[in-house]
């Protein structure tokens, strides 16, 4: 399995803000977008993940292969950590949850409701979330913020499994996981040169 | 899809899901109408098809923008788009969720309200029968609005303009059926269009909620 991206635009409010993106990944890499704020790498995880259209280029995978984690973690408050895994595994269709339970030590939490998590911990299980989906290419949004550092281990840990069952992952992030199967890809060079937002004071844009 | 019902009906049912919500809206209606308009029975019967459409109305369309906004807000809209289910189903089985939150509670506690509105005897299955057939429409109506409104923070209001025109024909065919009902003349044919409205409904409008989301989540 390999992910091709060639020639991918991508845009915003109907603004592109990348265009000519190119990039491969194959089985058991990751990939880490790099960039300054605003670049870009959020509309470029969504487009991946299938929930907007690209301008133009193509993606060699479906959508149907990626597993998204964005900012927000879609966890319901009231129901418990163990329900909110239980729902996105049967969505999934997949029934295992114990896997991503121990994965993320989330064992001594399972029947706590998810509001009274912790951020780093809400975020924890967001990440094990991805475990019950059974879907090799993740694509994640910086998926470290408001980690501790042994969750962040976790997390790396829980990449490089992920990497070595022949997963591939994408992800925008500005903490170096230790990953040595990680390739950087700065997306600068992509940056969208558009004649029209020359033209526009960018305050009103 | 059977997963996201029942995950959706826990939510309801659990705190701040707001289940009791529509039906408490319709008891306070229904207990505050004879205050405003006195205890005449025979008045009061007359009207009472009416304000108990009305009341209904108004206790689904309460509860409508959580039917999107909550998903949307906590990120699961998103992950929900890019699951397996498809998205016309995700928006399908919302809307029955809502149904059996919002709507069933009202038919099921219909008899009791028409009771404190002195609803002649003959009005009763009628006015249970057209809420059973009706309250789908407003569900399904209620999600297109909500898919319509999902990306605007305190939509409510534009939500609430967008659907009560569209609400109207399911008003005006059940209060008829409740009102022929009373009258004792046959009410085959609104409860008919009735019926046609809610299947329409159910049929057609997810696709078109689905898409509507579709370029929502952009």
């Amino acid at each position: 399995m390999e992910l091709v991206v060639q020639d991918l635009s991508v845009a915003r409010g109907g603004l592109p803000v990348l265009s000519g993106v190119s990039f491969s990944v194959s089985q058991g890499q990751a990939l880490v977008l790099r960039g300054p704020n605003g670049i870009g790498k959020t509309t470029l995880l969504r487009t991946l993940a299938g929930l907007q259209p690209a301008l133009s280029g193509n993606i060699s995978l479906d959508r149907e292969a990626m597993a998204y984690a964005a900012h927000i973690d879609g966890i319901k408050s009231t129901l418990t950590v163990e329900e909110n895994l239980n729902f996105w595994a049967d969505v999934f269709e997949l029934n295992e949850i114990e896997h991503a339970i121990a994965c993320f030590e989330l064992g001594s939490l399972r029947s706590r409701p998810a509001g009274l998590l912790s951020a780093g911990q809400k975020r924890r299980l967001g990440l094990a979330r991805l475990l019950v989906t059974g879907r090799p290419v993740w694509i994640l949004d910086e998926p470290t913020v408001s980690l501790d550092q042994a969750a962040v281990a976790l997390f790396g840990a829980a990449v490089k499994a992920h990497l070595a069952q022949g997963g591939l992952a994408i992800m925008a992030t500005h903490i170096d996981l230790g990953l040595e199967e990680a390739l950087p890809l700065e997306l600068g060079q992509f940056r969208a040169r558009s004649t029209l937002a020359d033209n526009f004071d960018e305050a009103f844009l | 899809m059977m997963a996201l019902l029942r995950r959706d009906l826990t939510l309801a049912v659990r705190a701040g899901g707001g289940f009791g919500l529509g039906l408490s809206f319709f008891l306070i209606v229904v207990v505050l109408v004879p205050f405003g308009v006195g205890p005449e029975t025979a008045l009061l019967g007359r009207i009472a098809p009416g304000i108990l459409w009305v009341a209904a109305l108004l206790a689904c369309l309460l509860s409508l923008d959580r039917i999107f906004s909550l998903d949307f807000e906590d990120g699961s809209l998103d992950l929900l788009a890019t699951s397996p289910l498809p998205l016309e189903g995700v928006v399908a089985s919302k809307a029955v969720a809502h149904w059996l939150a919002t709507g069933l509670p009202l038919v099921i506690a219909a008899p009791v309200f028409a009771l404190l509105m002195s609803l002649p005897q003959e009005g009763y299955g009628p006015i249970v029968l057209s809420l059973l057939l009706g309250t789908p429409a407003l569900s399904v109506i209620g999600a297109f609005g909500a898919a319509l409104t999902v990306g605007i923070k305190r939509g409510g209001l534009l939500l609430s303009l967008l659907v009560l025109p569209l609400y109207v024909p399911t008003l005006i065919f059940g209060a008829e059926v409740a009102r022929r009902g009373v009258e004792g003349q046959g009410y085959g044919p609104p409860l008919l269009m009735l019926a046609g409205i809610s299947f329409a409904a159910l049929a057609l409008l997810p696709f078109a909620s689905a898409a509507v989301l579709r370029v929502n989540l952009r």
